[in-house]
């Protein structure tokens, strides 16, 4: 139903440009997206070379759904659930489906156990972060190039509903349509991933070992 | 009353606005009497806050040119009258 349509002014100029076969509306969108859609996609394919071509894929499929896309949920979070779609067909063909049910450890804490007193208060309290400027360098490079890094550490579901939420802005309802998993399983993977990222920035900041910051993958 | 260990498990709802009613309020009395708390739940928001302004990154140009000589191909054959 139209007034159920739930777009912003935005994505209304945007579409009707694409629907139209506008070059620039195009180039503006993978400029846009591109990127993060490839990061997303590799959240079910390892390979960076399998995410790009689901990628690819899924801009094919993008332009040519424009005209029947009728703006039910935003045009990224429909994007993010066309590469969703195109990234799990491809892993299944493949024969190398990442299943999506990492949740990490059954009974995670945010904060270690053994930083609580037996009666749950603190019995080593967070670090103070002063100056907590994102260009700082800490240990030889930008605090916010650690947290990109961290966050590629986390686990699967946790990285991608954060991916989702965080970075790319979409709401909860949009990520678990996008994802396909139920609203308390996001909620549980956010408040995880968001958990021990800071965890990992607090570790960053008063100097204490994290054995997050050794496993560390390479970047390409 | 709300322990700290509680209070780390609840903080990501408190931020979130999910918290029940009176949870809110037993969240708020604690972090208003517990500054280490108090100190969880801001680095928590300040790294949010940090993941929102991480750098999207644009793809190189060439491939931009890639993707729009596919999509003229695929366009001109495949868009719906
Ligand atoms: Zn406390």
């Amino acid at each position: 139903m139209k007034d159920q349509v739930k777009q912003s002014s935005d994505d209304g100029r945007m579409l009707e440009m694409l629907r139209n076969g506008d070059e620039t509306a195009f180039r503006t969108l993978v400029r846009r997206h591109h990127a993060a859609m490839i990061s997303f996609a590799r959240s079910f394919l390892r390979e960076r070379a399998s995410a790009e071509e689901a990628v690819q894929d899924s801009w094919v499929a993008v332009i040519s759904g424009i005209r029947s896309f009728e703006g039910r949920s935003s045009l990224k979070s429909w994007i993010f659930a066309i590469v969703a779609n195109k990234a799990r067909t491809k892993a299944k063909r493949d024969g190398r489906m990442v299943p999506f049910s990492d949740f990490g450890e059954a009974d995670e804490p945010a904060v270690d156990a053994d930083r609580f007193t037996a009666e749950g208060s603190w019995e080593s309290p967070p670090g103070s972060w002063s100056d907590l400027n994102p260009e700082r360098i800490v240990a030889g490079r930008q605090l916010l190039a650690h947290v990109m890094a961290i966050l590629e550490t986390l686990p699967l579901g946790q990285k991608t509903v954060v991916l989702l939420r965080d970075i790319e802005g979409l709401s909860a309802p949009e990520a678990c349509d996008v994802l396909n998993i139920s609203e308390a399983n996001q909620r549980i993977l956010l408040h995880r991933g968001r958990s021990r990222l800071r965890q990992a920035v607090e570790t960053l900041l008063t100097g204490q070992e994290s054995p997050n910051m050794q496993n560390e993958p390479d970047r390409q | 009353m709300l322990t700290c260990r509680e209070i780390t498990e609840l903080a990501n709802g408190y931020l979130d606005r999910e918290l029940p009613l009176l949870t809110r309020a037993q969240f708020r009395l604690h972090i208003i009497m517990c500054s280490h708390c108090r100190r969880y739940v801001d680095q928590l928001a300040k790294t949010v806050n940090m993941l929102k302004t991480l750098p999207h990154g644009t793809p190189p140009p060439d491939v931009e040119e890639k993707l729009v000589r596919l999509l003229e191909r695929k366009g001109a054959t495949e868009l719906p009258e």
